[in-house]
């Protein structure tokens, strides 16, 4: 059963790094497709991830969130080295990630996924009892749900939903719990343009101690929300500056006009 | 289970939750709704065991209750008793494989464990290599061991998907079968454990068949009550989830792996409780008791019935059973398998969610052909 002080925000680091990746690579057989990359985010900030399709920007989520394990280097969350830490674990720490494909359990309602995912971060997971009177799971999910702002659609299941509200929805199973650092896989990815000042409204309204990383194409939202940015190429990291210096950067401007020429 | 049903099982199981929002003090004990969105879900999640009886669970109850009472011995033994005690057995991969989506062959191993434990631990013809205690000793020693057992075939298991989680089921279960088969100093090889019997208990010999009738239920309607529950409990929903979509549920604070084992210790359970039966039933286990046909069908049973309801083992079972026992009336003695195939093969392929599938899809026929017939009449006015 969960009880009420698991879903509070856990004690609030206002100093140290959120994360920290420590020359960090992976390799599948010949192909590098993360190499030495470094950086990290404080507690509280917020970073962007950009470069062309390739660049190994999601191979290095699935590297901070286990889902591959590194081939070398370390992945410090909060101080605590979390290298060899199963998924799962990570997750239960406070880290949360979206997909950049929804990865959503399309035949159960809205506000069901969102259950699940409260349900994932609290206690009584292998509860063989029915919660009663106390579990605020229910209560939590709802609250999520205003906050996405998909309560209309909150008894429609996901197959029903539009692009734009699954994207809103992979954003609100991240927020279930207590997230301390959210990496967000091209969360605007597919949007329209209201969809997308919307993404924009709701990343800057998430509370300043959360952490994220963005990784986006679009610049005009990924150099608006953060405060620092990688770039990444060929699963290195290019460049890393403030948002107003990578814009300016004939190198990026490059690789990035290069590449949309290309399209 | 269809999206549906299962929205509505997370909804029991989380619904009081709902109650409580908008109220002042979400303390145990606000018996009063919600106003607003969580109105609905509270009446569909009303968790009370009486809201969920309908007229035909009483009526299946009731003539389960009489059937002793105008059926033969014969009948309440043979197809009674034994359908329920093999029924459990189903149940257990029904709720492994239907609702974990993991499909193992060696339930019948795990019960045939229960069953050697208590012919070892208790007492049987075999006085050198039975220690002989009283039942109430042996019992819970055998299920606790087959549960070892069972969650030790988890373990094993889990890590794989789809057909290579059968093979490696498939290899335990052959590999128990040979053990029992060649060792003597234990298993006592292939004569295995003779005369095993029912308890008496206040006066009640367990032997008997209505008494072993009655005990076969009041253990089946146990362990159905207790998977219905358990899949509308946290710990059944998540499982639920994971069937569908283990990457995510990982992604969202869960361990699938350690999810999974326990879902086969609880399915060992039941097939220990099953298995116990069948030993008493049968009056002995033998290699063959744990023997590949039986592994397979444990199976059948399930897909027979279908694995999308618990009753679904039962159903099949029944059926079973009844092919097991009466096809040798229809066909030679040695070929009665042939009609066991054949009603599978027959089934499988006009419905695969078995006989609870038909049943749905009769069900669905009759419910839209009445309104249209309702409607002719209409139809033909001007």
């Amino acid at each position: 059963m969960a009880s009420v002080t698991e879903l509070q925000p856990r004690e609030l680091l206002t100093t140290g790094d959120a994360l920290r990746l420590e020359g960090v690579s992976r390799s599948f057989g010949a192909l590098r497709a993360v190499e030495d990359v470094s950086f990290s985010v404080a507690a509280g900030g917020r970073r962007a991830v950009i470069g062309a399709n390739g660049a190994g920007k999601t191979t290095l989520f699935n590297v901070i969130t286990g889902d591959f394990a590194a081939t070398s280097g370390r992945v410090r969350f909060f101080g605590e080295d979390i290298t060899e830490h199963p998924p799962h674990e990570r997750i239960r720490a406070g880290l949360r990630r979206t997909y950049q494909s929804s990865l959503l359990f399309r035949d159960l309602t809205v506000r069901d996924n969102l259950f699940l995912a409260v349900r994932g971060v609290a206690r009584g997971r292998f509860s063989l009892l029915r919660p009663g009177g106390a579990s605020t799971t229910r209560a939590a999910a709802e609250d999520l749900l205003e906050r996405v702002r998909l309560t209309a659609v909150g008894d429609e299941p996901v197959a029903a939903l539009s692009h734009g509200q699954q994207r809103q929805l992979e954003i609100g199973m991240a927020l279930a719990g207590a997230p301390r650092l959210i990496l967000f896989d091209e969360p605007a990815a597919g949007l329209s343009p209201a969809e997308r000042r919307e993404l924009v409204a709701l990343l800057r309204a998430l509370p300043a101690h959360m952490s994220f990383v963005l990784i986006e194409h679009d610049l005009e939202i990924a150099l608006r929300v953060v405060d620092r940015v990688t770039v990444m190429h060929n699963g290195r990291m290019l460049k890393e500056g403030t948002p107003g210096e990578i814009e300016n950067d004939p190198e990026v401007q490059q690789i990035y006009m290069g590449r949309t020429g290309r399209a | 289970m269809s999206a549906v049903q299962w929205r509505n099982a997370m909804n029991a199981g989380a619904g009081r939750a709902a109650l409580g929002k908008g109220l002042p003090g979400r303390g145990p004990g606000v018996s009063s709704r919600a106003k607003g969105a969580g109105d609905e879900i509270v009446e569909r999640q009303t968790p009370s065991m009486w809201a969920a009886v309908r007229a035909r669970h009483v009526v299946v109850l009731a003539f389960l209750l009489a059937f002793p009472f105008f059926a033969t011995p014969f009948l309440t033994y043979q197809i009674g008793a034994q359908s329920l005690a093999l029924g459990l057995i189903a149940l257990s991969l029904t709720f492994l494989g239907g609702y974990g989506g993991m499909i193992s062959l060696a339930q019948m191993t795990v019960a045939g464990v229960a069953g050697y434990m208590l012919a070892i631990f208790g007492a049987s013809g075999e006085a050198t290599l039975s220690l002989g205690w009283s039942w109430w000793i042996a019992v819970p020693i055998a299920i606790a061991i087959s549960m070892l057992a069972g969650t030790f075939v988890g373990w094993l298991s889990v890590r794989t998907e789809g057909i290579y989680t059968i093979m490696i089921t498939l290899a335990v279960g052959v590999a128990f079968y040979y053990l029992c088969l060649q060792n003597y100093s234990v298993f006592n090889g292939f004569q295995g454990f003779q005369r095993v019997y029912a308890p008496t208990l206040l006066g009640v010999n367990f032997r008997n068949p209505v008494p072993f009738y009655f005990l076969a239920l009041a253990c089946a309607l146990g362990g159905y009550l207790l998977i219905q529950y358990v899949l509308r409990a946290p710990f059944g929903v998540a499982l639920q989830g994971i069937r569908d979509n283990p990457r995510r549920m990982n992604a969202l604070g869960f361990h699938v792996t350690a999810h999974r084992i326990a879902a086969y210790a609880l399915a060992a359970f039941l097939a220990a409780v099953g298995g116990i039966l069948l030993v008493w039933y049968n009056g002995l286990i033998t290699p063959n008791s744990v023997g590949t046909s039986w592994l397979i069908n444990v199976l059948i049973i399930a897909v027979l019935g279908g694995m999308k309801h618990p009753i679904g083992a039962f159903v099949g079972a029944v059926i079973f059973v009844l092919l097991q026992t009466f096809a040798i009336d229809l066909i030679d003695r040695e070929r009665f398998n042939l009609v066991v195939g054949g009603v599978f093969l027959a089934i499988v392929l006009f419905s695969p969610d078995g006989l609870l599938g038909l049943w749905a899809r009769l069900r669905e026929r009759i419910s839209t052909t009445r309104p249209q017939a309702a409607l002719h009449p209409r139809r033909s006015k001007p």
